[in-house]
């Protein structure tokens, strides 16, 4: 650990005795008060261990499947393995990483400190939000172990409900309720949000990591419900042989498209505002400045959140809808990524005159916002109806979710736990190996999926466990830069591990930002602050702040 | 791996559209995103954060350049959609003149059936330069037949029948994918659209057949003795099938429903859902007992059937009603 990290920073040591002082993690010790607490930031962590294994988990399926696409042919797993690793792979990733990933870690962590509050407005709720997503985790890891699922993470139907003869039932149970849990926890942030903040802490003095989390929250209040109905029919359809989408019981399998997607369309959004909610945060920190255009950066994530809702069916332009439904879905797609382009040009601008320092949580700001474009205007190709009808259910569009939940959300998670992780544990982690991990995931996420954009372009179809000899070369370099890829996920592992025991003492304000969180003790206290916080300060008000510093210095 | 092809060969009359519009996205997309990063490099850089930074004043930003990046982003967004939609439009209007061949997807193979009997299994036979539309509907559970050469793709349902069509420009064999994951060897569901000159379309399509596909429907008509009650003079207590291929028919309940493939196929399979106007629901349902293939055929005769010269078909209207009510009308695949 060199100087660079904090050398220009101002510097606001606390005092020995605060360092010293009691905090989260030392106020209680055991099994039983970490199981039963109902501390917002203790919570954080039972969740940071167990997105981490899913995450692992599924990085594994993910990783299998791309030594299987080595070679054309099918010749490492048999077809129904390779058809279980992608289905899991897409299951563990989207509803036990990334959906809880963000708001249930960093929002759980940060959220109510940022606020100026004691805790969540609904601590027991929050702790049985945890326990609800074991469950639902456990029925998930239950399915792994006794056979897999092959349905696809969209479980679609008939294939689902009278094809498959594998673990849906299970499945889909746990997917279910684990959305409960993203229920939970979407709840207590509204109610915290509206009803917690500091004296003085208006609406628009507000972080942005907080307007996101806001929008967040409505999506998965209005959206999750329906994935829970839709799931129910499935089930009752599988088991009980109900015709609600099987063609051959007299149901529509084009119904249950619309309603998963209903919700996942929005499940997208609640991937990615989460990632978006903390850029805003990592951007005004690390250039020194307020984020630029403040209320366009709020709104477009209400923008989003809205018309989000309004998006599904562009999931189904070769699925059967009528060309009118198209017309109307291309255009409503296209508007949608009107404020996601707002956020990137602010963000940009934010940069303009400003400081910016090149640690480590603004290094994947930078990569998010290179990805996150790239994963947004790919999604015009899919929105524009004569090239969609091409590229649908290719390589294409592999790539370009991946570039939106890997390189947007993924970069974003990875910014934030850089960025707080002073906060939350009190010691700085190493930042060299951080920067070269950050530099392995670019490289590595790039070689691995931009390739895919192509080898999609040329012809090759998604979910193929065997493919034409002429797609190799680029199936090749995708493998290649998922082992980049891969290293680059595993060595913050090992120096987040060392730094908990050999990182520096990080110090209340370790990257001098301002933000409430960084004006109590790194690793907080139990009760987040001594004294309510009272807010006289607009968000990122960096000039005032460094005033404020510099004076305190001088005396 | 000998060939490793960056981009796919243009082998249809939409290709170049698709084509070209995904080459403007390319350009146009790839132009602002570099602009993008560029500046983000260029502010790292210059804005680098120095030990004695001295922060510039905050300014209010100006709200015109709030509104620029606003619209000028939205209009780009309309045009692209605009763009997208004309080149949508060329894909769904199939010309009149389009030959017809019939597809049945199910795990895990392509079948098809030509009018003049032919049936193939993953392969497609195809002459360059003249119209092919694809109807086609699913044994089990969703496919889509995607033709990359050709740059045309629909899902195959198994409740109802799809189009697709494509004008071949190039002869060779290309690839067939199913672009819908259907299982166990959803990769294996492939096969080869063969586009031949005409003439050698001709020399195949005179190879073996057993007659031609409203002939082997006729054999059909009878053995499932459809003829017994769907009778030529009207007399029968099914309505008269001749001639009314592509009417619009009043059924009970006041609605009306154009006689279409996909009417067809479910009065068939599903009898009861629309009864013609003035008929008793007697028809038992067919589900299960004729096979995908087999709709074809018998679709295949009705269709073939010529109108009656008299004019003693009661039943059958000339006039298309305009009805917005019925499902028929709104799910007759594209316009």
């Amino acid at each position: 650990m060199t100087s660079t990290t904090i050398d220009d920073a101002p510097h606001i040591e606390p005092s020995p005795s605060t360092q010293e002082r009691r905090n989260y993690l030392n106020d209680e010790y055991g099994v039983l008060s970490w199981l039963l607490t109902k501390d917002h930031k203790r919570i954080a962590i039972l969740y940071l261990f167990s997105v981490t294994i899913f995450f692992f988990v599924g990085g594994i399926f993910a990783f299998l499947m791309r030594l299987e696409l080595l070679t054309p042919e099918g010749d490492m797993f048999t077809s129904d393995t390779y058809n279980k690793l992608f289905t899991l792979h897409g299951v563990v990733m989207i509803f036990f990483f990334l959906i809880p990933a963000i708001p249930a870690v960093m929002g759980n962590f940060i959220l109510p400190i940022m606020l100026g509050a004691k805790d969540l407005a609904f601590p027991k709720i929050n702790l049985a939000s945890w326990y609800i997503y074991i469950i639902g985790g456990t029925f998930g890891i239950i399915v792994i172990i006794t056979g897999g699922v092959d349905t696809g993470w969209t479980f679609y139907t008939p294939y689902s409900t009278q094809f498959s003869n594998t673990k849906v039932f299970a499945t889909t149970l746990g997917a279910f309720i684990t959305g409960f849990s993203s229920i939970l926890t979407g709840l207590n942030f509204l109610v915290t949000i509206h009803r917690m903040r500091a004296p003085g802490l208006t609406w628009f003095r507000l972080p942005l990591f907080v307007w996101s989390m806001y929008a967040t929250s409505v999506v998965i209040m209005l959206a999750t419900p329906v994935l829970a109905i839709t799931l129910v029919m499935l089930m009752v359809e599988r088991v009980l042989h109900v015709g609600i989408f099987d063609p051959a019981l007299g149901g529509d399998p084009v119904l249950y498209q619309h309603m998963f997607w209903f919700y996942s369309h929005p499940a997208v959004y609640i991937m990615i505002l989460p990632g978006m909610a903390i850029i805003s945060e990592c951007v005004a920190a690390f250039t020194r400045k307020k984020v630029f255009g403040y209320k366009f950066v709020a709104f477009s994530s209400l923008a989003i959140a809205f018309l989000g809702f309004l998006v599904w069916a562009h999931h189904l332009f070769v699925a059967g809808i009528s060309v009118y439904a198209a017309l109307v879905f291309s255009f409503l797609t296209m508007l949608v990524a009107v404020p996601s382009a707002i956020k990137v040009f602010n963000w940009t601008a934010t940069m303009y005159k400003a400081s910016v320092s090149w640690n480590t949580p603004m290094l994947y700001v930078l990569g998010f916002i290179g990805l996150f474009t790239i994963g947004g205007v790919t999604g015009l190709f899919l929105g524009a109806l004569g090239v969609d009808v091409h590229v649908h259910d290719s390589y294409f569009v592999v790539a370009h979710f991946h570039y939106i939940m890997v390189g947007g959300t993924i970069m974003a998670y990875m910014a934030g736990l850089h960025y707080w992780w002073p906060k939350i544990t009190g010691r700085m982690y190493p930042e060299w190996w951080a920067r070269l991990s950050a530099l392995l995931v670019f490289v590595g996420f790039n070689l691995t999926f931009f390739p895919q954009f192509l080898v999609g372009y040329v012809g090759m179809p998604r979910r193929y466990h065997a493919y034409a000899p002429e797609f190799q070369v680029l199936n090749v370099l995708s493998t290649a830069g998922a082992t980049v890829l891969a290293m680059g996920y595993l060595l913050p592992m090992v120096y987040f591990a060392w730094s908990l025991k050999f990182g520096r003492k990080a110090g209340s304000n370790p990257w001098g930002a301002v933000g409430l969180e960084w004006a109590t003790t790194s690793p907080p206290p139990k009760e987040n602050f001594h004294e309510t916080p009272v807010v006289t300060w607009e968000a990122y008000d960096y000039p005032a702040f460094l005033k404020a510093m510099k004076e305190t210095q001088h005396v | 791996m000998t060939d490793f092809p960056l981009f796919p060969e243009q082998a249809s009359s939409v290709a170049p559209l698709v084509d070209g519009l995904y080459l403007f996205l390319v350009v146009v997309t790839g132009a602002v995103s570099l602009l993008i990063w560029l500046v983000i490099f260029y502010f790292a850089i210059k804005y680098r954060r120095r030990p004695d930074n001295e922060l510039a004043q905050e300014q209010e930003p100006p709200a015109i350049l709030e509104m620029t990046w606003t619209v000028l982003p939205l209009l780009i967004f309309i045009g692209i959609f605009i763009a997208g939609s004309l080149v949508f439009f060329r894909m769904q209007a199939v010309p009149s003149n389009a030959l017809e061949v019939y597809a049945t997807g199910r795990q895990w193979m392509w079948k098809f059936q030509h009018p003049t009997g032919q049936r193939e299994i993953n392969e497609l036979h195809v002459p360059v330069g003249r119209a092919v539309k694809i109807t086609m509907a699913s044994e089990d559970v969703i496919h889509s037949l995607w033709f990359p050469v050709f740059r045309v793709k629909a899902d195959v349902l198994p409740n109802r029948y799809r189009t697709l069509w494509f004008e071949a420009t190039k002869t060779g064999r290309f690839h067939i994918f199913c672009a819908e994951y259907c299982g166990t060897s959803h990769s294996g569901m492939i096969g080869s659209v063969i586009v031949m000159e005409p003439t050698d379309y001709q020399r195949w399509l005179a190879g073996g057949t057993e007659g031609s596909l409203a002939s082997q429907g006729e054999k059909l008509f009878q053995k499932y003795a459809c003829d017994t009650c769907h009778l030529d003079n009207g007399t029968g207590r099914g309505p008269v099938l001749a001639g009314a291929y592509g009417k619009t028919r009043p059924i009970e309940g006041g609605a009306s429903v154009v006689i279409d493939d996909n009417y067809i196929r479910e009065s068939i399979l599903r009898p009861q859902a629309k009864i013609a106007a003035g008929f008793q629901p007697v028809m038992p349902t067919f589900q299960g007992q004729v096979s995908e293939e087999d709709l074809i055929r018998l679709m295949a005769y009705v269709k073939s059937l010529p109108a009656p010269q008299t004019a003693a078909a009661p039943p059958v209207e000339s006039t298309p009603i305009p009805t917005p009510t019925t499902t028929n009308v709104v799910t007759t695949t594209n316009p």
